[in-house]
């Protein structure tokens, strides 16, 4: 504080040399290769300005990618904040034993790390053909999972896997809010006669609509950027963005590389609408939840 | 009625977690017929593609922390002691990887650093390894940055640094004998997060052609039945391991709060 005091201009603009390391980092290592892809979306291969890469997108194959991905973000985020919800408020609210939360958060921190690969061979090693569960219920209970329509390389089987690491990142982010929940606001609802499904509908839900609203963004974007764990369990043929941006930087399948542009340029796009909801839903929730 | 709900809510949740968990340690066992033995791990250990590919992503983890520490803690530093106002800005950018998917930086370093541009760096293997750090460093800045800037909260920066500067100390000392003994405890548990994230990624190293752990879970997770699970399980208990670091580096810390 007292070095500001006494500081001049000169001081001031020394002062922002500091930070010169990080924005040369930020900047050639995050900033640029973004803006790269960015620009290079509207880029002709000899660089002038074109809309052409854009329209090079509207094809069947591409559209149905991002229609999967999108359907595929939406259902396990919904699904993620579902039970992530219930299980961060059961453990809040539900009377359970104390020592039941640092276990849970523990864990969550963990599996919401353990994406990616390996997370992909534990599911293979339970649910595929001859995994534990798979096998077991046929020996025990002769059902054929396979024959009831279940397969783990399918849309509905990412959808299962990939809530092993949604609902930890839920429990983990919602867990806060919850706590946020005054006591004395569940009080005034009772001694106003209020019952607990009137409290959750008119008091605690409203609150928490807007933290509810930014994971559920959140949990979105990181489901929609997610490749690794796709590509473990079913190679390179499944149809999501991201294993086809993976496919056309590899081997360049579609003979464009700017058509890669444009398809990094969409996931952009449709990551950042999600993260701008969330940023924007937060600054609003922490107006109540202190 | 409500607890009866809450332990059921729970206990399914856990079956859930649990389940994969219990699947992929049984499987792993399973590799020679009828009994069960630690076969698929001696297999995978004595691979010597995972001890090469393991080996380098423990190097450019290791590598991938020191850059972070070296260019995060500064850099909170100089925001917290002299530059509040850019703190805003700093912030949003340490949360751009999250926004932006790995596989498009990672598009974007293939284009902008290839051997014809300014910055040839994929051009030659040190280059591409240098280029993979950075990119886990990218990766790893959401967690290292909060982490750092969480642990200097707790301490009177600017007190410390006039403390030492009236004691005679450069910009060096302070930073590596006044702040950083200081944040250590916040230094290390981004330093272990960034270490699970490093050992496990796939994408930026498969991407850039690297031989990193991630790609060989994946090739091998291609070609094998049991060597996976094993994989798996190994891979998990170094994510566990580092979020348990994590929670002893944090209770370390409150026990030191306490002290004083």
């Amino acid at each position: 504080m007292s070095m500001d005091s006494r500081g001049t201009s000169r001081h001031v603009n020394l002062n922002w040399l500091g930070l010169l390391p990080f924005a040369l980092f930020a900047l050639l290592f995050l900033i640029l290769p973004t803006m790269k892809i960015v620009v290079g979306a509207f880029q002709t291969p000899d660089g002038s300005f074109t809309l052409d890469n854009l329209r090079g997108l509207n094809t069947p194959s591409i559209i149905s990618s991002y229609v999967v991905s999108i359907q595929l973000s939406l259902i396990t985020a919904a699904l993620g904040c579902l039970v992530g919800f219930a299980m961060a408020a059961a453990v809040i609210f539900g009377k359970l034993p104390q020592q039941v939360r640092g276990p849970l958060m523990t864990f969550s921190g963990v599996a919401s790390n353990f994406a990616g690969v390996p997370l992909a061979f534990a599911f293979l090693a339970t649910l595929g053909p001859v995994g534990l569960v798979t096998v077991w219920l046929r020996a025990e209970f002769g059902i054929n999972l396979r024959a009831l329509g279940f397969n783990l390389l399918s849309f509905w089987g990412l959808v299962v896997v990939y809530l092993f690491f949604q609902i930890p990142l839920m429990i983990l982010i919602i867990a806060p809010a919850l706590d946020g929940l005054k006591r004395e606001w569940r009080e005034a609802a009772a001694i106003l006669g209020a019952t607990g499904a009137q409290y959750w509908r008119m008091v605690a839900l409203p609150i928490l609509f807007p933290s509810l609203l930014g994971t559920f963004a959140l949990l979105f974007a990181n489901s929609f950027g997610a490749i690794a764990t796709a590509f473990a369990l079913t190679g390179p043929q499944l149809n999501i963005v991201p294993i086809k941006l993976f496919a056309q930087i590899r081997g360049d399948v579609l003979g464009d590389p700017h058509l890669g542009y444009a398809l990094a340029f969409g996931m952009i796009v449709i990551t950042a609408l999600a993260n701008g909801l969330y940023i924007w839903l937060r600054v609003r929730s922490e107006r109540w939840l202190k | 009625m409500t607890r009866f709900f809450a332990w059921g809510t729970l206990l399914l949740g856990c079956v859930f977690f649990a389940l994969p968990l219990v699947g992929m340690t049984e499987f792993s066992l399973k590799m020679r017929r009828g009994v069960y033995s630690l076969d698929a791990y001696a297999v995978v250990l004595a691979d010597p593609r995972f001890q090469a590919t393991f080996t380098y992503s423990v190097v450019m983890a290791l590598a991938t922390i020191v850059f972070g520490v070296l260019l995060v803690v500064p850099t909170a530093f100089w925001v917290r002691l002299k530059l509040p106002a850019a703190r805003p800005w700093i912030e949003f950018i340490t949360l751009l990887p999250l926004v932006i998917p790995a596989i498009v930086v990672v598009f974007g370093y293939i284009r902008l650093y290839n051997t014809s541009s300014f910055l040839p760096l994929t051009g030659s293997v040190t280059g591409t390894n240098l280029l993979l750090m950075f990119g886990y460093a990218t990766l790893a800045l959401p967690y290292m940055y909060r982490a750092v800037d969480t642990g200097l909260r707790t301490i009177d920066v600017a007190t410390l640094t006039e403390a030492a500067q009236s004691l005679g100390a450069g910009w060096v000392t302070i930073l590596a004998r006044v702040i950083l003994p200081n944040v250590m405890v916040a230094v290390l548990s981004g330093a272990f997060l960034t270490f699970a994230i490093v050992i496990g990624e796939f994408t930026m190293a498969a991407l850039l052609n690297r031989p990193a752990f991630g790609p060989f879970m994946q090739l091998l997770g291609a070609n094998r039945a049991y060597e996976p699970a094993a994989l798996a399980v190994i891979a998990f208990a170094i994510t566990w391991a580092c979020m348990a670091l994590i929670q002893l580096a944090t209770r370390f810390s409150r026990h030191m709060r306490v002290q004083r």
